[in-house]
């Protein structure tokens, strides 16, 4: 018994009103010391459920039903809820998904660490200092005596969760359990994190069990990988031969809708037509948060400069993207151009107007030629309207398309374009899945006919074969229409597969732009080169 | 500093807008206290006789002056006369006040006890129905009016159990039973407010961190969870107080008690301007001293609000 986590068959049920739904079937993996197991797989694929049953932190109403857990050589599949708080923390650790709201707001940093300590008496209160201060220190955080001060919202992102990782490691698990630790930080720091995790593993022979969706990212830090679909095991072994030689379908599916580096591009360039105006052309944009008011004047408050001296312009029929970590000022700039936000300096034109010297009834007319697709559709849409409904608005809204009747053949029509069938249509939001939601947003968006659609993260919370098929939508709309786009974005495999020119922002300020091809094959700047490093999965060797 | 000082300026802005409504409101009444009293024929006054007791009392002056006359009386102290008694307005409150507070202090810390206790026990409550059970309660103790529940308090406990007295009760045993009666309403959107925050904080990412690192429930709930779920029940019981004020009125009335609910009811009956323009102001100052004490406490409470409290 070597293994520190044996699966045996394992299924876990919900209890639902309608009876009990089995989501996992006959599960069976083990991790070793010193290795990296990675659970793969799309959102209802069960990866999530089965790392929560190895840790007996099922949600309500989920239990499991069949098969065997052993973490270390102990059989826990049925062990008291006693036992469980006993070796939670101690045997096994548990690294979250969303580090933003995984360390409870009113406590400082330095207590959520030592919390594994204090709850399983571990060690006396006059080390806990000098201890916590050790495991910031083990986890790259620098000044851990001050940061151990702190609270949770003084530090960023990528910080919190190295905090996180420290507070996991606190009693020296062998086994953590990393659910999906990256997905919500950018690209550059979700590299060192995934550096950080490979020391513990080398250096301390900890097991882990890698939760993830993104196929590459799995192939690149793990040894062998699992692919789960509808709760069932699909793939099994190797993570090199995984990627390299898969053996199931499914597998190959999710290979080939993944972006990667690697990925051949099929979309072809597009130009405008010489001597055509450009759909949108920002010229020296500065966006100022701040410093205004009296009080922030008396306290000489320095205004911050979101977007600093941006220029770039867009060709019509085409798509720029706007690329860059969080706080780089791209949400900004398309907020401009989108007439949400007023700017400090610069000009900029849309469709032939001029932004932000618009008068409100130019600035409507000019809404209704420029549409936004958001990265969450469930919160874009409202809940009690059926998607029929929500694609008619816009249309009522503007006093277009003349009857009522009129209208909703319409809506008809554009949730028919984005392959929503009839039998949706009356349907409300939460009962669509992620992917068909974000295609009614698209259909509302294109219902009014705009010639500039603004694409902020449209893609980025969705799973991979669910994004292809968008992507491929938008690619089509964009070439039946004459549509221009903005797209922001912080994945640059994406971006790479349906962007003609790119803008690298950083800080506010643009340090890189160019042809995508270009980019991509003759990164100037070394920040660029970083962005582009940092994507997974850019060697299947 | 700046927070601090610019939430206590606005709470004075409220004080004045208070006494300047109710001044208003007051004045608008047909009618007033010195005609109640004296223009009643059978005192046999002579209408010359009436405009002297009014010219007296200042009560034909012109608005604005009888309102610099109240606000600059009001400002050094001098609340005025009761028209009712001719006592100082001043001698009167004081006297109910004491009694009063003493009531609605010990009434809320009992409704603030009554409602935790419900909340950790619905929460932490090993079977559903009885979870399901506490849950419900608040629901029933708010539609509870409070005279109603005061009358069955006495008949139960000082009639039939005959556990406590109602002629003639010590200080102690005289304030058992109207506490209870006004702590129970008031305990319920507390209790709810709780018990819907302490719900909304579980299904948080960071308790299921603290759940891996072996925490039991009770860990969770007294260390993680009851500071974040405070905040907003602390919100609401700035606003409960009024209605802590108005249960005193009702309450001491049926249990016969001297206070400001009482002087409220006389002073009404009354139209005594004076004593209820006074008693505005009071009611108006402990709810503005009460929220400002609950929001200068939040930010003890949550870390995340002492940025906007030091900038």
């Amino acid at each position: 018994m070597s293994d520190l986590l044996k699966v045996t068959d394992l299924s876990v049920a919900y209890a639902g009103r309608s009876g009990s739904r089995t989501v996992t079937h006959g599960v069976s993996f083990a991790v070793a010391p010193g290795e990296v197991v990675a659970l793969v797989g799309e959102s209802g694929s069960g990866k999530t459920t089965t790392a929560q049953a190895v840790i007996d932190l099922l949600p309500a109403g989920g239990r499991v039903v069949g098969g065997r857990i052993e973490l270390a050589g102990e059989d826990v599949t049925h062990a008291s809820a006693r036992r469980w708080r006993e070796l939670r923390g101690r045997r096994v650790g548990l690294i979250p998904q969303d580090p933003g709201a995984s360390l409870d707001p009113t406590k400082r940093i330095g207590d959520s660490v030592a919390e594994a300590f204090r709850i399983h008496r571990a060690a006396p209160r006059r080390v806990l200092g000098a201890r916590v201060e050790e495991l910031l220190d083990r986890v790259g955080i620098d000044d851990p005596a001050r940061r151990a001060r702190q609270y949770p919202h003084e530090l960023s992102g990528g910080m919190k969760q190295r905090v996180l990782i420290a507070a996991a490691i606190a009693l020296g698990p062998g086994l953590l359990i990393a659910d999906e630790p990256t997905s919500a930080l950018d690209v550059t720091v979700q590299r060192r994190i995934l550096d950080l995790l490979e020391d513990l593993r080398r250096e301390n022979g900890t097991g882990i069990l890698l939760v993830t969706h993104d196929l590459a990212l799995a192939a690149d830090h793990a040894d062998r990988v699992l692919v789960l679909r509808e709760g069932r095991v699909q793939e099994h072994g190797p993570s090199a031969q995984v990627l390299r030689a898969p053996e199931s379908d499914y597998t190959r599916r999710l290979l080939a809708d993944a972006p990667t580096l690697a990925t051949p591009v099929h979309r072809a360039a597009r130009t405008a037509p010489d001597g055509e105006q450009p759909a949108v052309r920002v010229r020296g944009l500065s966006v100022e948060f701040g410093g205004h008011g009296l009080g922030a004047r008396l306290r000489k408050e320095q205004p911050f400069r979101a977007v600093d001296d941006v220029s770039f312009e867009i060709p019509r029929g085409t798509t720029h993207a706007l690329v860059g970590e969080s706080g780089s000022g791209k949400t900004t700039t398309a907020r401009v151009i989108a007439a949400f936000q007023s700017a400090a300096s610069g000009s900029v034109e849309v469709l032939g107007e001029d932004v932000l010297t618009l008068d409100s009834a130019r600035r409507r007319e000019l809404r209704r030629r420029v549409q936004l697709v958001y990265q969450n559709p469930y919160a874009s849409l409202d809940p009690r309207q059926t998607i029929l409904d929500a694609v008619t608005e816009p249309l009522a809204n503007f006093g277009l398309e003349g009857s009522a009747a009129g209208r909703r053949a319409h809506a008809v029509q554009a949730l028919e374009r984005v392959a929503l069938p009839a039998e949706l249509h009356h349907r409300r939001p939460r009962e669509l899945s992620g992917g068909q939601r974000q295609r009614v947003a698209i259909a509302r968006a294109i219902v009014l006919h705009p010639e500039l659609l603004i694409l902020d993260e449209a893609t980025s919370a969705l799973d991979v074969t669910v994004q292809a098929g968008i992507l491929r939508l938008l690619d089509d709309l964009q070439r039946e229409r004459g549509l221009t786009y903005l797209v922001i974005s912080h994945d640059l495999a994406v971006v790479r597969q349906i962007a003609d020119t790119v803008t690298v922002l950083r800080r506010g300020r643009a340090v890189e732009q160019s042809g995508t091809a270009a980019l991509f094959a003759d990164p100037h700047e070394e920040y660029t080169r970083d962005l582009i490093a940092s994507i997974p999965g850019k060697v299947p060797s | 500093m700046t927070y601090v000082a610019s939430r206590v300026l606005s709470s004075l802005g409220v004080l004045l807008g208070a006494f300047t409504l109710a001044f208003v409101l007051l004045q608008a009444l047909p009618g007033d206290a010195v005609m109640i009293r004296f223009e009643n024929p059978e005192l046999g006054l002579t209408a010359e006789q009436i405009a002297a007791i009014r010219e007296s009392y200042g009560a034909d002056s012109g608005l604005l002056a009888e309102y610099w006359h109240a606000l600059s009386g009001a400002l050094g102290g001098d609340l005025g006369y009761s028209v009712a008694s001719g006592a100082p307005v001043r001698v009167l409150v004081g006297e109910a006040l004491g009694s009063t507070l003493l009531l609605a202090g010990l009434g809320f810390v009992a409704a603030v006890l009554l409602a935790g206790l419900l909340a950790f026990a619905a929460s932490l409550s090993p079977f559903s129905w009885l979870a399901t059970l506490l849950r419900s309660l608040p629901s029933l103790f708010i539609s509870v009016p409070v005279f109603w529940l005061g009358i069955v308090l006495i008949q139960l406990f000082s009639f039939r159990l005959g556990w406590i007295s109602v002629i003639r009760p010590g200080p102690v045993e005289a304030l058992i039973l109207p506490v209870l009666t006004l702590a129970v309403p008031i305990s319920a959107p507390l209790a709810q407010v709780l018990l819907r925050a302490i719900d909304d904080v579980r299904a948080q990412p960071f308790v299921a961190v603290v759940r891996a690192k072996g925490a039991s429930e009770p860990w969770l709930l007294v260390r993680n969870v009851l500071r974040n779920a405070a905040l907003p029940a602390m919100t609401i019981a700035g606003v409960l107080l009024g209605e802590l004020i108005g249960g005193a009125v009702v309450t001491e009335t049926v249990f016969a008690r001297f206070g400001i609910g009482r002087l409220t009811a006389d002073a009404l009956n009354a139209q005594d301007t004076p004593v209820l323009q006074a008693i505005v102001i009071i009611a108006a100052a402990v709810f503005v001293v009460v929220n400002l004490a609950v929001d200068l406490l939040a930010p003890v409470l949550d870390p995340r609000l002492r940025r906007r409290v030091q900038a």
